[in-house]
């Protein structure tokens, strides 16, 4: 990739130039239609925020902290175009590293270990740890290409079940089979898992709290992965994902830009995880297996590969599927009897829509919705025939 | 001696149908460049048809078998034809994905049928406790006719491959598509018949598999027998029959011996370990050769 200074600007600044240029750097909010989306953003957040009970809050701060993992998920196997089943796992490394810096300290020996660190630490560190282990495990897992990394993913959420539940080690942090319990988020005596009042004789509950939380960190970390994906960085990401080879000759170093998409997409896993089990305050490490990284995967199909919003969408269809169609009280939720419960009947529906829009909309809600809207096109880019990366790759 | 005898034999019994299912897996990916995550639960959908058959209409063992292995076949068929045939040219992410949708779908309609937690019977042809004892070692039914039939399948693969007009075809296409299709092979009855192929392997598979937990029972948690059989494909590289076979037996011993020597493994790894082994298997393997070591090496050149 050649740097952008070094390639001559045009001398003449005609409007079409102008009008261009604003289309090929689009800034967050550069244009009226941006604008306008992002006030009624905030005033259906607000609105939200100030109505929904606390059954449909929780609701959506599950959905919140999905969408961040499937943002994750989305980073390698949507724009980087590596195959992983092992989301699980680094939810898991995040959610454990949490637990141990930020879980109060044991109170008998049998406990499982905290070091009652702040929030402002752990929450970080979650991510860090993650990334630190995607590093590690990085350079071997992606020496392998297309299912043999799938497959390798796959192992690494066994094994770390398996850790987490058995090995002397990593039970005295998970809690063993049995569980533990995790930290909520507290500052200055301000702590999210409980009732506060703040000023005006106005209260917030804890789901309330992580409401307040979790929209500003999914929105961070949303305009990071789109800002990164348009960087040199992240075209080099998603060459990869189009072509290897291609890439190659381009430049690109594919396993500089292979890693970078793994630890990337390994921080915002540990932060999802960390938020999840901080959020539900008690998780079995049985959570973490290969049922959870399928849902992420579903997710992104749905909602959209390679595409912010498109984690987002999907996140909300997939996690909040089951908990809708318990609202409207269609089915008995338990799923120990035969016949048809809410639980599986969300899995057909989110596994028959991974076929469909496999099938004939590869690119998701986000492509369907995107369909019929008027879109710029340039003279360079192809019309017609443009498959779900193409198309995706200037999704943000 | 007995002891790690008898434990070598069960686990080249468990190896056996390890190998039924990642030979499934080879003959997809080989003929058409695909893995098929849903083929535990082909294995899955192929076993309670012969328990319904067997328990709920009272057939005949082999005739529920036999009805279970056409439905098996077709569905396999059926799925490469309106589904997996439109997928043609896209990225292989893709058509994995659309294989583990498949496998979602499948087990929630099983799950449904049958209830989460229930455990239903599995059906059998013969006493499941019978066998012969040699030496201090029980060579039990099950597992003597799980390696036999293992061992037909082998060789009927083998000399279907090797001697028959559709097998040239499929090892032609396998080799190099287009160049097949100028030949004038017809690649879509090579594919439905290795979905076909693949899916009767799964159910042959799957009906041995339940029989030696003992209880002779399954839930619908069967089907992860595949997630397994995963490692035995990448021991063996996912283009190679033998290596299928090596790979498959390779995890049923490895996790047979790590299962009877728990104690002794216990105090480093952790109580259980045996569940994991054929993935710490595979990932030392893949270290040291990451196409498996039966894989063919793709090279590429920039």
């Amino acid at each position: 990739m050649t740097n952008s200074s070094a390639i001559p600007q045009p001398a003449s600044k005609t409007p079409l130039d102008h009008k261009r240029r604003a289309l090929l750097e689009p800034r967050l909010l550069g244009s009226p239609a941006r604008w306008i989306a992002l006030v009624l953003g905030v005033i259906v957040l607000l609105a939200f925020f100030f109505t929904a009970s606390d059954r449909w809050m929780i609701v959506v701060n599950y959905a919140l902290i999905a969408a961040l993992a499937a943002l994750a998920l989305n980073v390698l196997s949507g724009y980087a175009g590596q195959i992983s089943l092992g989301i699980a796992f680094f939810m898991a490394i995040g959610a454990y590293t949490a637990a141990f810096l930020g879980g109060d300290p044991p109170s008998s020996p049998s406990a499982p270990l905290g070091l009652g660190l702040s929030f402002v630490i752990w929450l970080p560190a979650a991510g860090i740890v993650a990334a630190l282990i995607g590093a590690l495990v990085g350079p071997t897992a992606l020496r392998l290409k297309g299912f043999y990394l799938g497959i390798v993913s796959l192992g690494l959420v066994f094994i770390g079940l398996h850790l987490f539940k058995n090995v002397a080690a990593f039970t005295a942090i998970s809690g063993g089979a049995k569980g533990r319990s995790f930290p909520a988020p507290a500052i200055d005596g301000f702590s999210f898992g409980q009732q506060n009042d703040v000023a005006f004789g106005f209260a917030l509950t804890p789901h309330q709290s992580y409401f307040l939380l979790l929209v500003p960190i999914l929105a961070v970390c949303g305009l990071f992965v789109a800002n990164v994906m348009r960087s040199q960085a992240g075209r080099a990401i998603q060459a990869v994902r189009d072509n290897e080879t291609a890439a190659a000759i381009m430049g690109v170093n594919l396993f500089q830009a292979k890693m970078g998409a793994f630890i990337l997409s390994s921080f915002l896993a540990g932060i999802a995880g960390a938020l999840y089990a901080s959020y539900a305050r008690y998780v079995l490490p049985d959570y973490w297996d290969l049922v959870l990284s399928i849902q992420f995967i579903a997710a992104i199909i749905i909602g959209g590969v390679a595409s912010v919003w498109g984690s987002i969408l999907g996140a909300a269809f997939v996690f909040a599927l089951p908990q809708v169609i318990d609202a409207l009280s269609l089915l008995p939720q338990s799923s120990s009897n035969q016949g048809l419960h809410s639980g599986d009947l969300s899995a057909i529906i989110y596994s028959g829509l991974i076929i469909l829009f496999l099938l004939f909309q590869p690119s998701g809600i986000v492509g369907l919705l995107r369909r019929g809207r008027f879109e710029p096109r340039f003279a360079f880019r192809r019309k017609g025939g443009e498959s779900a990366s193409t198309t995706n790759a200037t999704a943000s | 001696m007995a002891d790690l005898a008898q434990t070598i034999f069960f686990g080249l019994a468990l190896g056996c149908t390890y190998a039924l299912v990642a030979l499934g897996f080879t003959i997809i990916y080989k003929a058409s460049g695909v893995i098929n995550f849903a083929q535990g639960e082909f294995l899955l959908v192929g076993v309670y048809i012969v328990s319904a058959g067997v328990f709920e209409y009272h057939l005949n063992f082999f005739a529920a078998l036999v009805i279970a292995l056409v439905l098996t076949a077709l569905l396999g068929v059926l799925f490469e034809r309106f589904v997996l045939r439109r997928m043609i040219g896209r990225p292989i992410f893709s058509i994995l994905m659309i294989t583990i949708g498949l496998d979602i779908l499948l087990r929630t309609l099983v799950t449904i049928r049958i209830g989460a937690q229930y455990e239903l019977p599995a059906a059998t042809p013969f006493d499941i406790y019978s066998g012969v004892d040699i030496g201090g070692v029980h060579f039990g039914t099950p597992q003597i006719v799980t390696i036999v039939v293992t061992i037909l399948s082998v060789l009927g693969l083998f000399i279907f491959f090797r001697y028959t007009r559709y097998g040239l075809a499929m090892r032609a296409t396998a080799l190099d598509q287009e160049a097949a299709l100028a030949t004038g092979i017809n690649i879509r009855a090579v594919y439905a018949l290795a979905w076909g192929i693949a899916a009767v392997i799964a159910t042959i598979g799957g009906v041995l598999l339940p029989l030696y937990n003992g209880a002779g029972s399954f839930d619908i948690t069967l089907g992860t027998v595949a997630l397994a059989a995963f490692p035995a494909i990448i021991l063996g590289g996912a283009d190679s029959f033998v290596g299928a076979v090596v790979g498959g037996i390779l995890i049923g011993l490895t996790s047979q011996l790590f299962n009877r020597y728990d104690n002794f493994f216990a105090p480093v790894l952790g109580p259980g370990v045996y569940a994991v082994a054929p993935y710490l298997l595979m990932i030392l393997i893949l270290l040291i050769r990451p196409y498996g070591l039966f894989g063919a090496r793709k090279v590429e050149r920039v």
